[in-house]
Parts: structure tokens; C-alpha cells; sequence
């Protein structure tokens, strides 16, 4: 039963964190480049449009479901465990969200990349 | 992405010195972010978010975030030439992956070419080309 609910927790995780880098990255593309933004206007007036945007804070919420559900497996579960089965599903779950919802290009180079590293971040934990 | 390891860890170091969360009382979580060590994390994670929004700024989300797990590399580098920890061969291992994913993703192009449009008909012609 601790095992089912320390996975429910990790899928929760990925589920935050894969959706919130989906917002995150729409959001930052209607806002434009932040380089270019910094250029013409001042750091607060950068940092006020981040934050007033919709998509943004949509983002937020998710990465704070992924957050708590972090603390929680982590308390439940070891570090050696939770880490690297979050963190390398969020790779693959993320491209294929991209490709969904976002309509990115993800070719063969990034199916490779995205898996590569998911195996590679496994093995490393 | 040396800043978003970092976080991580010091966020289980907080955990384990906070104990268990208890399921009858979800909430208590949030206490956990009275704890230094927690906070600490945050803090470093805030550094990572920062650096990653300029990145997703003018970056595909699906080349950006394999590119950021160059930082397990950078951590385990450290950790072998500066902490002088064991690190065996497996996670070498993982270290050649994660090197030639990022390697390969980098070599492609950072952002989705925005598909061109399908030219709309003015009004008068839609109209000729339905009678």
C-alpha cells in the first residue's frame, strides 16, 4: 500500500512538473525574448510582465503540486528512489507533452536526447 | 542547472530532519518551509528558474530541458574530483548518456519554425469560388 501511494506521489510529480514546463514555455514565448525585454526596459518592469501573465502563473500552480508532492515521497521514500524516477520521466513525459501542446518539432534527435538522458539520469541517481 | 541538483538535495536534507508527513494531515507539509534547510533549496531553485526562463525565452521546451541535465553531470564531476567520492561505474555510465543526449540535441536547431499560413481569400473571391 506505502508503495502504491509513494508512486502515486512520484507520478504526481511528474504530472506537476511535465505540465508546468508546458505553461512555462508557452508563456515565455507570448512574452517574447527576455534578453531583448531587458534591453529596452528595466528589471522590475521585466520581472511585473512575467508575472502578469496568465500562463505563467497556471505554471506556478502546477509546479506547486509537483513541489509538495515532492516533499511528501520524499518523506515517504528514499531520495535514491524518488529522485531519479522523477526526474527521468519527466524528460520523455515532457517531449511528448511539448509535441502535444505546444506543436514542437520534436524529431528523432529529440526522441534520442529525450531518452538518452532519461536512462542516463537513472543510472546516475 | 549546478543551482537546480543542489536544491534537490538540500530539500531531502530538510525532509529527513522534518520526519514523516502523516496523510490524516496533508497540510503539515507546509510547516516543512519553515525549515533552513528547505529554504535553502528554495532558494537555489529559485537561481535554476530564473536561468531556465531566459532559456525557454527564445528555446523549444523540448530542447531546452535535456540540455539542463547537464547539471547531473557537472554534479557528479564535482563530486569525484572535488569531493573525492566513489563514483562507480554504472553512473559513468549514466554520465556518457546524459553527455551524448545533450550533445545530440544541441546540434539540431534551439527553435520551431512558426508554420506559414494559408493565404484567406478576400470575401468576393470566397464567394466566386462557391458560385
Amino acid at each position: 500500500m506505502k508503495s502504491l501511494e509513494l508512486w502515486t506521489a512520484i507520478f504526481m510529480i511528474v504530472l506537476g512538473s511535465s505540465g508546468g514546463d508546458v505553461l512555462l514555455s508557452s508563456a515565455m514565448k507570448r512574452i517574447g525574448d527576455l534578453d531583448q525585454l531587458r534591453a529596452s526596459r528595466s528589471v522590475l518592469a521585466v520581472i511585473v510582465r512575467v508575472f502578469t501573465e496568465k500562463r505563467f502563473l497556471l505554471a506556478l500552480c502546477c509546479f506547486s503540486v509537483g513541489f509538495f508532492s515532492l516533499l511528501t515521497a520524499l518523506s515517504w521514500g528514499e531520495l535514491s528512489l524518488v529522485a531519479p524516477a522523477s526526474a527521468s520521466m519527466t524528460f520523455v513525459v515532457s517531449a511528448i507533452m511539448a509535441k502535444i501542446f505546444l506543436k514542437e518539432a520534436v524529431d528523432h534527435r529529440r526522441w534520442i536526447a529525450a531518452v538518452l538522458v532519461c536512462v542516463g539520469v537513472a543510472l546516475l541517481k | 542547472m549546478c543551482f537546480g541538483s543542489i536544491g534537490d538535495a538540500l530539500l531531502k536534507r530538510g525532509m529527513d530532519s522534518f520526519g514523516p508527513v502523516d496523510l490524516h494531515h496533508p497540510w503539515h507539509v507546509i510547516a516543512a518551509l519553515g525549515n533552513p534547510w528547505v529554504l535553502l533549496g528554495i532558494c537555489c531553485l529559485t537561481a535554476f528558474f530564473s536561468s531556465y526562463l531566459t532559456a525557454l525565452s527564445w528555446a523549444d521546451l523540448s530542447y531546452v530541458l535535456p540540455a539542463t541535465a547537464l547539471g547531473y553531470v557537472l554534479v557528479t564531476l564535482f563530486g569525484k574530483y572535488f569531493l573525492h567520492e566513489n563514483v562507480s561505474p554504472l553512473r559513468w555510465l549514466g554520465v556518457l548518456l546524459i553527455s551524448c543526449g545533450v550533445g545530440w540535441v544541441t546540434r539540431g536547431p534551439e527553435l520551431t519554425k512558426p508554420q506559414p499560413r494559408e493565404p484567406r481569400l478576400h470575401p468576393r473571391e470566397e464567394q466566386h469560388e462557391i458560385a
